[in-house]
């Protein structure tokens, strides 16, 4: 399904403020799988999903969704295959406009765009059907503008928006960080259902071990800009919350190795 | 009384202008400076067509696409090269009054003596109702021919606005305005977010030009320096707009171009009638933009500090 061969990416080359945020990741994920991405900050996990959607051109490697080669595409092409929904809950929607227009401009993803009229009564009928099992209250306000809600009522409708076409593949990073724990647990759980429904491939960052150990068949550790670990099948059952502290343990002693030889070997040598 | 008449026509004919500067500045938020060249380009080709004998509707068309095709390599230079904005702008307005002069083949060029848009309408008139007719409004005695004019500009620019209005609503246009507003998440839904913004600058522009050669039209000449404030002329137009209208949906928010683009032509010419040095004019309309910018930040501030006084 998706084929990410040995990519790299590095901002910045050449200057002060280089930063190589991905090392060679490989990794293919198949048809209907739900894949859980996890990783200290800065470990390059928004870097890959960014790198899939087209937000940036890889330096080297080879990305291909369904055997096509998608590697040069622009963003707004792939988009045609991929549903997104961002960490920041502005980023999702058009503020300005309204749920209904939101809503219409995602039953168009990555369709001809004509000089059709954008939003068609029977339409609005099919929004607040579609909104009313979030049970917000959305199903009413579907003029107001999108800027007015909160954050949790955004990430649902961006949810919502991304697979209302249905995504040969869905990337989810860390959608639920902006919220509160009681918000965050709702739009979880209407993830899981909307993924359910349709076995949406998926990709979700998440920063909650909780969310990894529960959800989905996957788990995918990156480390600097690498996969460090990653469990599927059986294995990934297995796995408990402590196993994975364990491992970003030792995956943080290794660091602290490395950088304690590092400076060992300026001290004596340099 | 003719005064305000012509004064409402030239309020019309300079909505189109507002018309264009709503779609750089507040549909994709895009300080588009081309305006001030767009503008005089538009108003150079529709002369030089009719003093070439173009028919002059023909012109003004084809005044209109030149404005696009300005508008367009101004959002080529911004999306295709990376350059800023007001950079962008400023370099195809300053390679603008080049062409312009180009076009006319000199700096001021008269159409006094030629049959223009405006020129029909006036022997329309005739037909109808004789030369030099003259009725009586409110107790003022106007020129019959003056009020043909105004209803003409009227309905052209009904036209534009239901025109425009209708594609701001379709699925192109409402793809573009989400391009201003959240171009990231237009673009994970697909759309093509330079294209939009090339096509936006076209679109703008030619609206721009349009305004120009009709104003040429209507005053009888083009000069190659009557772009110079238009920006902020149609900026300050906007902004009146919205300040009586307050609805940001897109229909109001192109009424209250217009209306706003009206309301200023008057305003100036009252200012003008009371005595207001022409020179002046353009700094005032400056400090008018300055201060409507300004305003609601200030206002909040007092706002926020009145608070602060009273929790204290
Ligand atoms: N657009 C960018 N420009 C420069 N550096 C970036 C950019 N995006 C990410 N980085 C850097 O790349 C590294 C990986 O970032 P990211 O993928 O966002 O990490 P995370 O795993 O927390 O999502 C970080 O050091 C980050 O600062
Ligand atoms: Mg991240």
């Amino acid at each position: 399904m998706l084929k990410i061969n040995h990519i790299s990416k590095t901002f910045n080359p050449g200057t002060v403020n280089e930063v190589v945020a991905l090392q060679d990741v490989s990794i293919e994920i198949e048809e209907g799988s739900f894949v859980c991405v996890l990783g200290t900050n800065g470990s390059g996990k928004s870097t890959m999903l960014n790198a899939v959607a087209g937000s940036f051109i890889v330096d080297e490697g080879i990305i291909t969704l369904d055997h096509i080669d998608i590697t040069k595409w622009g963003e707004h092409e792939r988009a045609k295959f991929i549903g997104r929904v961002f960490q920041n809950p502005f980023s999702g929607t058009a503020p300005n406009m309204s749920i209904q227009e939101n809503l219409a401009l995602a039953m168009k993803r990555g369709k001809n765009r004509g000089i059709g009229w954008g939003l068609p009564a029977s339409l609005i009928h099919e929004f607040r059907a579609m909104v009313k099992p979030l049970n917000m209250g959305l199903e009413d306000r579907l003029e107001n503008p999108i800027g007015k809600l909160s954050g949790g009522q955004r990430q649902a409708l961006t949810l919502l928006m991304a697979t209302a076409l249905k995504p040969k593949l869905l990337l989810l990073d860390e959608h639920t960080a902006a919220l509160d724990p009681k918000t965050a647990a709702k739009v979880i759980d209407l993830t899981q259902q909307v993924i359910m429904k349709d076995k949406l491939t998926t990709m979700m960052v998440t920063h909650s071990m909780q969310q990894a150990v529960n959800l989905g068949d996957r788990i995918v550790m990156m480390h600097k800009g690498k996969v460090a670990y990653d469990f599927r099948g059986e294995e990934k059952k297995r796995l408990k919350i402590n196993d994975l502290l364990t491992l970003f343990d030792e995956l943080r002693r290794k660091d602290n190795i490395d950088t304690a030889v590092a400076s060992m070997l300026a001290d004596n040598y340099v | 009384m003719s005064l305000l008449i012509g004064s409402t026509t030239i309020g019309l004919i300079l909505a189109l202008l507002a018309l264009g500067i709503f779609i750089s500045f507040r549909i994709f938020d895009f300080p588009d400076i081309t305006a001030e060249g767009s503008f005089t380009f538009g108003a150079a080709t529709a002369a030089s067509l009719i003093v070439a004998g173009v028919n002059p509707l023909l012109a003004s068309f084809i005044a209109f696409l030149a404005g696009m095709a300005a508008g367009a390599v101004t959002g080529i230079i911004h999306t295709r090269f990376n350059i800023n904005p007001l950079l962008a702008g400023i370099l195809v307005m300053t390679a603008l009054y080049s062409v312009n002069l180009h076009v006319m083949g000199k700096s001021n060029m008269p159409l006094l003596s030629e049959t223009t848009v405006f020129t029909w309408i006036e022997n329309l008139s005739l037909s109808w109702s004789g030369a030099d007719a003259r009725t009586i409004i409110l107790g003022w005695e106007v020129a019959v021919k003056d009020l043909w004019l105004l209803l003409f500009c009227f309905l052209v620019i009904v036209g534009f606005c239901i025109t425009l209005w209708w594609f701001f609503k379709t699925n192109i246009g409402t793809a573009m305005r989400a391009t201003g507003d959240n171009d990231q998440m237009i673009r994970a839904l697909g759309v093509n977010t330079k294209l939009m913004i090339i096509v936006g600058m076209a679109l703008s522009n030619g609206f721009i030009a349009l305004a120009g050669a009709m104003l040429a039209q209507y005053q009888g000449f083009a000069d190659v320096q009557m772009g110079i404030g238009m920006m902020v002329w149609g900026l300050a137009s906007v902004i009146i707009g919205e300040a009586i209208i307050n609805d940001n949906s897109v229909g109001f928010v192109i009424l209250g171009a217009v209306l706003g683009s009206v309301l200023f032509r008057l305003l100036v010419a009252i200012a003008l009638r009371w005595g207001l040095n022409p020179n002046d004019l353009k700094i005032i309309t400056a400090l008018f933009v300055f201060i409507a910018l300004i305003l609601p930040g200030l206002l909040k501030n007092k706002k926020l500090s009145f608070k602060r006084k009273a929790n204290a």
